[in-house]
């Protein structure tokens, strides 16, 4: 059987993988590479070590500024997306009137994509902004990060929420009625059985979470594009306006890349140990 | 007890009607903006349109034509449409071959593919532009190519994960009564795979329909997808028209929203399988 399929790879395996190679593969190998040179245009790289590295790490190039804001900008996010988030979802499943309005209510700004949520905040944010304080979002870095925190609760809320609900649905109902029995009240009922059963949606959450912030790029875009001074640019941005920003910055910019890689990995890496560790089966 | 019970259920839905306010407000804001003339927006934007401010719907015919909003909305329906399609044909497949013939390649074919799912677009946007303006996919077809490669990854994972769980007797049967495995893969395994396929499509509709970078970096300002379209119009035209911005950010929110409530069921559900798989 298996030999009689052999000859079927070129139709069933063949497409995906050239088209594969060429949005990935390739890209990802030149890129690699192109990080240890100097370039202008890809043709005329010169092989220069590991200078490209040293630079990011010098404070003019923004990125430590860009890496440091970014995991600001992950932790308060991932916390506040997921504890608002689990709380609606158990808020949600208590059979309220109108669940399934508010649910479709609260996951509705997910859909919308991220350079017009951008847009849509900018004009909130600056109406507000402009009415207490007389500046824009762009005056102060502060201001930038609290409104992108703002946006990315926005965003991803009903998006958790969603996760979290089928998560606590899943668990048994004798379970609810074992512990009502023993006496257990509503926050031992939620500390002891709702959040154990449900810390495989926990783990999946904050992995979203986790890789979203790191990687949000259209938001951070739209709404303050690093102003001021590029003091609200996450490590996406940083990247990109070093590739775009200044000609022959491309291979510094490809050498940022390929940190932002290896740090967006290992943290991937660690939160899945540390939340899958708690897991129940 | 019970008396007590109906307060806080009280107290509950009043809480999720203030929350579902905040929810939506931010759209009700761009929506009465869109009214709007450009110079009564940006310092008070919470002010309803008032004789002065009302402009009917002269933001939104401008703003259309400025644009070309059909034209955007024409590239973004085609390059969706096509990249979701050739997604769930051809990584349905090489998610079956590589399930079912074990060999060294298939195995290390499959984690090559998921090297993308952690992979950030920085690492590669820039060669990647690069090569594919050399190999002329610079275009809304060559783009379906990119759209096909970059969302294999999550596509072949969650394919596989739902094949292995597939009987092959099912698939010895058809190839007994003369079937190739090409006929048998459209006659016997599609036809399973629907739950799943419909969970890829609406998961990778959703990024590719909302994806700005990639067409902002391939395609440029030669075809503009709505988002596109959307940010050239804030950035692209000298100074900017807010009323126009805010109309055209309203056009670009009807197909989400039709969208969402044609398949709110199938965008739920998959959400949740895809999370649960991811």
């Amino acid at each position: 059987m298996q030999k009689y399929y052999k000859k079927y790879f070129s139709i069933f395996v063949l497409p995906t993988l050239l088209a594969y190679l060429v949005a990935f593969i390739i890209p990802l190998v030149m890129g690699v590479y192109l990080s240890f040179c100097k370039f202008k245009t890809v043709s005329d790289a010169e092989f220069v070590g590991l200078s490209n590295y040293l630079f990011v790490f010098k404070d003019s190039q923004g990125f430590l500024h860009a890496l440091w804001f970014t995991i600001k900008f992950a932790v308060v996010g991932i916390l506040s997306t997921n504890l608002i988030a689990f709380a609606l979802a158990v808020l949600l499943t208590k059979k309220v009137k109108g669940t399934n309005i508010f649910r479709t209510i609260f996951f509705m700004p997910n859909l919308i994509g991220g350079i017009v949520l951008g847009y849509i905040w900018q004009l909130l944010l600056n109406g507000i902004l402009i009415k207490i304080v007389g500046a824009d979002i762009t005056f102060s870095a502060t201001y930038g990060y609290w409104g992108l925190i703002i946006l990315f609760n926005w965003q991803m809320i009903g998006y958790l929420m969603i996760i979290y609900i089928a998560g606590i649905q899943s668990i048994p109902a004798d379970l609810f009625e074992a512990a009502q029995m023993d006496g257990a009240n509503g926050r031992q009922r939620l500390f002891k059985i709702t959040l154990p059963m449900v810390m495989t949606s926990i783990t999946i959450c904050t992995f979203l979470t986790l890789t979203n912030s790191f990687k949000m790029f259209d938001q951070n875009f739209a709404l303050t594009a690093g102003a001021p001074a590029h003091k609200t640019s996450m490590l996406a941005l940083d990247i990109y306006n070093t590739y775009y920003g200044r000609i022959g910055f491309a291979g510094i910019g490809q050498a940022k890349a390929v940190i932002f890689t290896i740090i967006l990995i290992v943290f991937a890496v660690i939160q899945l140990r540390i939340t899958r560790a708690k897991e129940v089966e | 007890m019970a008396k007590k019970k109906k307060i806080q259920s009280y107290g509950i839905f009043a809480l999720l009607v203030v929350l579902a306010c905040v929810f939506i407000y931010p759209i009700l804001l761009v929506i009465q903006n869109s009214f709007k003339g450009k110079l009564f927006i940006s310092n008070t934007p919470f002010e309803l349109p008032n004789k002065e401010t009302f402009v009917g719907v002269q933001n939104y015919v401008e703003g259309f034509a400025k644009t070309n909003f059909h034209k955007s909305f024409g590239y973004s329906l085609f390059i969706t449409i096509f990249s979701v399609l050739a997604i769930v044909l051809f990584t349905s497949m090489t998610a079956w071959y590589i399930t079912r013939v074990k060999s060294k390649l298939t195995s290390t074919l499959y984690y090559i593919f998921l090297l993308s799912m952690v992979v950030p677009f920085q690492m590669v946007m820039y060669t990647m532009s690069k090569l594919a303006n050399t190999i002329y996919l610079d275009n809304p077809v060559g783009i379906i190519v990119l759209y096909l490669g970059f969302g294999s990854g999550m596509a072949v994972f969650m394919f596989s994960g739902f094949i292995k769980g597939i009987p092959v007797e099912l698939e010895e049967a058809a190839l007994i009564d003369g079937c190739n495995p090409i006929k048998m893969f459209f006659k016997v395994i599609l036809p399973v795979l629907k739950p799943i396929l419909i969970t890829v499509a609406i998961l990778d509709a959703m990024w590719i329909w909302n994806d700005f970078l990639l067409p902002y970096l391939i395609l440029g300002s030669n075809y503009r997808t709505i988002p596109v379209a959307i940010q050239y119009l804030k950035s692209g035209y000298g100074s900017i028209d807010y009323g126009q911005l805010m109309a055209m950010i309203v056009l670009s929110l009807i197909p989400i929203v039709a969208f969402y409530f044609a398949c709110q069921k199938h965008i739920i559900e998959g959400i949740v399988a895809g999370a649960v798989k991811g």
